[in-house]
């Protein structure tokens, strides 16, 4: 197993290379060696924005062996929530990593200078970044390195816009373009670094154990991954093939929540969007899906007659609800061009939605003015939210710098609490489904809703106690650990069951029984909740949004008291665990 | 004569597949990654403007085979090259020659160029490449 872990040390520029055999086989990699690494080089009690805060990217041992083992984990601490932060990414950056011959890459410290970083196979190359600081647009950075560092076409490249310089707490690293460590602020601990860019590079080649075995499992989850139809609702229409039918469900949050339908959902739907839109289709690397959907969109210039420009926007079902229902937005042209401008700054989208949602029904309400918000936002007005999106990231008045730290500080300091929709400091994702998915955001291990899919779960299954609805979340997070560890897209999880998991191990020279791999899945979880819990974590300090309970749901009206219930249960749980 | 040819570049979308493919082709020694990849997808500036995908396009006088001083590169009949790996030095000659920079350097410094096995068109999920017979 690939088990070298480098680590880059900010403060005196300098770097080395620890085997760490002990860890890659008890762990995997990914999620369960990220919490380690944390563990052994992060003060737990470190301001996230300061020099002792880490980030550590972990790939897993099916890369670059298999196909859609195309995933990075990020760890850090977040300095949105204060808590772990933990964020997943395509593009190249798994295949790059595990190519320069690294499993893990830590980076400690913080730069006095701006800086951008350049792995190449057993090198560190600490490069001049004063020139490329201070240029808010991601995509200019990256065409500027693009045009400066070998590597093409087997490269990774993830870097920071504006945002993250400015510490926006919920600014994003992007990747390749298209692809985002988006959620819990990991821009923002890039720019607290004054770590502009971190480009990886290399060419390093794996020997199977068992070279003919390794060819014939490669073909069957080859074959598995083109002619599953687990995998052709990403294919076709990608993750926006959503809209729709949570719309129908009532489960898509719009004007800030205070419905769960949108009226104009048809217009950025996903079918929408691929009939009107869709430009071209792309993927990470050794990915056969290509779920990445680029849109093109043409904007004429107003006073210039037969001028226009074409942009190509990546879009999925978050960016929707965040920058469409949620803001009101319902017209295809105006949702592509706030995708932009998020995507520019490097901010992640969801986040942006919800601050933007809840500073809407702020001024709506009189909590905030207009000399707070400078432009009068108001839902379905593009042009208030393009000018906010901006002030995000200038940050002129208070009221910006307060919006810039989150929707929960925003109304820590201005009221609101009540609809700010956000569990645990993290912005709200799209799915308001039910217990199930309110519960995930509680207790989820990173307040994401692929930690434990709450959303799915709602779907599948009514009528489960509090109890229940705990057992199953935890459960399911439990076996996405060991999916994170590998570290395979979860968009491929009805692939990579325990049996396919197992026997692609064993060409691999790597035996791990079904069992096994599940056992390890509850251990990591474990570890994970200790991690979580020695960084603050406290069930105490969760709150929920009154309006959560206000807006019906999938399920009805929900109750506080069956929430409640099911927290107790939770605590429970988890101190049987720790 | 079968060669590895594009049928359709703006179907490509940069997924690497042919290129690690391509570093399994020898059944007796497959590989892991990409070191010994003779086949490269690119961007143009980013996926969004295009792709292409860089290997050999098998001259019928090879360049790469005429400064090849260690005769490790010999033109092949119908045009290409054979690559007697025993015979390289790694001095990279040839990696200047070709005019597509179709000739990649492996991790252990020797070559990788496209023997036109056909072995990477089948895991292309999207036809951006297929192997077809063509005049010679
Ligand atoms: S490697 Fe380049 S120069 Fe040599 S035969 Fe192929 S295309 Fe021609
Ligand atoms: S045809 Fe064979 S040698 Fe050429 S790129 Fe494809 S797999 Fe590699
Ligand atoms: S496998 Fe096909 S789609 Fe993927 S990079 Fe190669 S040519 Fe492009």
């Amino acid at each position: 197993m690939r088990d070298a872990v480098l680590i880059i040390d900010l403060d005196n520029y300098t770097y080395e290379v620890e085997h760490r055999p002990d860890l890659f086989e008890k762990w995997l990699g990914g999620t369960g060696v990220a919490v380690q690494l944390m563990r052994e080089h992060m003060n737990p009690k470190a301001d996230p924005l300061s020099p002792e805060n880490v980030i550590v990217f972990a790939t897993g041992p099916l890369t670059p062996a298999y196909p859609l083992a195309s995933k990075t984990v990020a760890m850090f601490k977040s300095p949105l929530t204060g808590n772990l932060g933990e964020s997943h990414a395509g593009g190249r950056t798994a295949t790059s990593i595990a190519a320069a011959g690294y499993g893990a890459i830590v980076i400690k410290g913080a730069s006095k200078k701006p800086v951008y970083l350049v792995v190449e196979n057993d090198k560190v190359y600490f490069r001049d970044g004063r020139v490329l600081w201070g240029i808010p647009d991601s995509l200019i950075v990256g065409r500027i390195i693009a045009e400066n560092e070998p590597g093409r076409g087997t490269r990774t490249m993830m870097r920071i816009g504006g945002a993250g310089e400015k510490l926006v707490r919920y600014s994003c690293v992007t990747t390749e373009t298209y692809r985002h460590y988006g959620r819990l602020g990991l821009g923002a601990v890039f720019g607290s670094k004054k770590l502009k860019a971190l480009i990886v590079r290399g060419r390093k080649k794996y020997l199977p154990a068992d070279a003919k075995k390794y060819r014939e499992v490669y073909d069957e989850i080859y074959r598995m991954a083109i002619e599953s139809d687990a995998m052709k609702k990403y294919h076709l229409l990608g993750t926006a093939a959503n809209v729709i039918p949570l719309n129908e469900l009532k489960a898509l949050p719009t004007r800030n929540l205070k419905v769960a339908r949108f009226e104009r959902a048809e217009e950025i739907s996903g079918e929408a969007l691929a009939e009107y839109n869709l430009g071209r289709r792309i993927a990470c690397s050794h990915c056969p899906v290509a779920c990445i959907h680029l849109a093109a969109l043409r904007l004429p210039y107003e006073n210039e007659p037969y001028f226009f420009r074409t942009i190509m926007i990546s879009y999925d079902y978050e960016l929707i609800y965040s920058l469409g229902s949620m803001l009101g937005i319902g017209n295809r042209d105006d949702l592509l061009r706030l995708i932009h401008r998020v995507e520019t700054y490097g901010l992640d989208a969801m986040s942006t939605g919800v601050c933007l949602a809840w500073a809407t029904e702020a001024l709506e309400r009189g909590i905030v003015s207009e000399k707070d918000t400078l432009v009068k936002l108001a839902f379905g007005d593009v042009e208030c939210y393009l000018k906010a999106i901006d002030f995000i990231y200038e940050q002129p008045t208070d009221f910006y710098r307060h919006l810039a730290m989150g929707v929960s500080h925003a109304a820590e300091v201005y009221g609101g609490k009540e609809f700010a929709l956000a569990f645990g400091g993290n912005e709200m994702p799209g799915y308001h489904t039910g217990y199930a998915a309110v519960l995930n955001y509680l207790t989820g291990m990173r307040h994401s809703h692929l930690d434990s899919a709450g959303y799915s779960l709602d779907q599948k299954a009514k009528d489960l106690s509090p109890e229940e609805t705990i057992d199953r979340l935890i459960e399911e997070e439990s076996w996405r650990q060991t999916l994170s560890s590998l570290v395979v897209c979860f968009f491929a999880r009805g692939i990579y069951t325990p049996e396919v998991i197992s026997k692609a191990f064993e060409p691999l020279g790597y035996s791990i029984s079904p069992d096994e791999l599940k056992k390890l899945g509850r251990e990591i979880y474990r570890e994970k909740a200790r991690l979580k819990v020695d960084l603050g974590f406290s069930l105490d300090e969760l709150s929920i949004p009154k309006r959560i309970f206000e807006t019906p749901s999938l399920h009805g009206k929900l109750s506080e008291n069956f929430v409640n219930k099911a927290l107790e249960y939770y605590r429970k749980k988890l101190m049987e665990m720790l | 004569m079968k060669r590895l040819v594009v049928e359709d570049i703006e179907k490509c979308v940069g997924c690497g597949l042919c290129m690690f493919a391509c570093s399994r082709k020898f059944a007796k020694r497959p590989e892991i990654g990409n070191s010994s990849s003779a086949i490269l997808p690119v961007s143009l500036s980013g996926f969004e403007r295009g792709a292409t995908v860089i290997f050999c396009r098998a001259c019928e006088e090879p360049p790469c085979a005429q400064v090849c001083p260690s005769g490790a590169l010999k033109p092949k009949k119908g045009g290409g090259v054979v690559y007697v790996e025993s015979l390289c030095l790694g001095c990279h000659y040839c990696v200047e020659a070709c005019t597509l920079n179709a000739i990649f350097v492996r991790e252990d410094g020797k070559i990788a160029v496209c023997i036109h096995c056909g072995y990477c068109a089948d895991y292309c999920p999207h036809g951006v490449i297929a192997y077809k017979e063509v005049e010679a």
